[in-house]
């Protein structure tokens, strides 16, 4: 089957002369699988998540996604938590579920009230009033109520408390399509680990390592946590 | 906030063992039906692939088997899940004896100790009644 993201030899540098943001990156994400990519700051994680969903665009090498490149075709099938809010504050929240509900075609209205329900946000609030973690929920709520094949969040747990952190994580492993990949970027990866199933490990724009979780913790004896302190010791 | 792991090993193994601890048991009885790959996975918060793994491996043990639509169920084989009992059981044992061991103890020593032990307990049952 083709491989629901897939780099070949990508490379992406901002400022000429400055070492690449991505550098003869491959790299191919099979469907059904909850990924992480892992870095430190600076290792290409944003740029790479960027390039994906468009933001950025692709000079030097191929970045496909369902076997096409990036445009509105694959935007159709990627729904993207990007590390910045870009919702219009001034809005409730149900008013922004009815923009999301009329720009994507995909979307689960039902599924995100539920989920506001039970993360006890209120529809009728607006935006600018929530507090900044309760943003990043209602945030993560819109992006995982469509139907996507491919969701790409961009540190989906970073803000938010443990609690709340639990509940996401168990709206990752149990409402997403079993089809469906999950790409997400995160420093928290004790708290991740055991959702993924495999791990990407950036390291200055290339790809250090692209394993299982458990082949990982087979060979070396230890967590993925423990080896990427390991692997990128200060 | 899911079940809990340790960080030096495959989860997998660690969902394998702790699912044959509830069998042995009997949090889930002999020949009960067992949760979906998709609640279990929830319960303990990992991955459903590293679940399915996990009920995959415990199947080629015979602990548990699948039937086409129904799902997967326990063995009604009481002469299996006492023969894994009485495996996890060793295993214990032999734990228990390389910690002794470590601080020093024969195992002729390991065994006057827990002589004692008992001894002491009953002891303590005698004065309470």
């Amino acid at each position: 089957m083709t491989p629901i993201l897939e780099c070949r030899d990508l490379s992406k540098s901002y400022d000429k002369g400055m070492r690449p943001a991505l550098n003869h990156v491959n790299l191919k994400l099979q469907r059904g699988r909850i990924i992480g990519l892992l870095g430190p700051n600076g290792s290409g994680k944003t740029t790479l998540i960027k390039l994906a969903n468009g933001l950025l665009s692709t000079k030097s090498g191929e970045l496909l996604i369902d076997g096409k490149p990036v445009g509105i075709e694959t935007r159709r099938i990627v729904s993207y938590l990007p590390e910045r809010t870009y919702l219009n504050m001034g809005l409730t929240v149900m008013e922004t579920i009815r923009f999301f509900k009329d720009f994507y075609e995909d979307f689960d209205e039902a599924r995100a009230y539920e989920m506001l329900k039970s993360l006890h946000i209120d529809p009728g609030a607006k935006l600018k009033t929530l507090s900044k973690g309760t943003k990043e929920k209602v945030q993560l709520i819109l992006v995982m109520s469509r139907n996507a094949q491919l969701y790409i969040l961009d540190e989906p747990i970073g803000g938010v408390d443990p609690a709340a952190r639990d509940y996401i994580l168990n709206t990752i492993i149990t409402n997403y399509n079993e089809n469906a990949t999950v790409l997400l970027s995160t420093h928290l990866i004790a708290d991740v680990e055991s959702v993924l199933d495999e791990v990407i490990f950036l390291r200055y724009g290339e790809v250090a390592l692209h394993a299982p979780v458990d082949a990982i913790r087979e060979e070396n004896g230890k967590s993925v946590d423990a080896l990427f302190r390991e692997v990128f010791k200060c | 906030m899911g079940w809990i792991f340790e960080q030096n090993r495959p989860i997998y193994t660690q969902l394998l063992e702790q699912i044959q601890m509830r069998i042995v048991c009997g949090v889930y009885a002999p020949g009960e039906r067992l949760p979906s790959v998709r609640e279990l996975a929830q319960e303990a918060a990992v991955n459903p692939n590293t679940m399915q793994k996990a009920l995959a491996e415990l199947e080629r043990t015979s602990l548990i088997y699948t039937q086409r639509t129904a799902g997967r169920f326990v063995t009604e084989d009481a002469a299996l899940i006492r023969d894994c009992r009485r495996r996890l059981a060793m295993e214990k044992i032999e734990d228990f004896m390389k910690a002794m061991q470590e601080l020093g103890y024969s195992r002729e020593e390991i065994l006057a100790l827990m002589q004692q032990d008992q001894e002491m307990e009953e002891r303590n049952e005698e004065v309470r009644v």
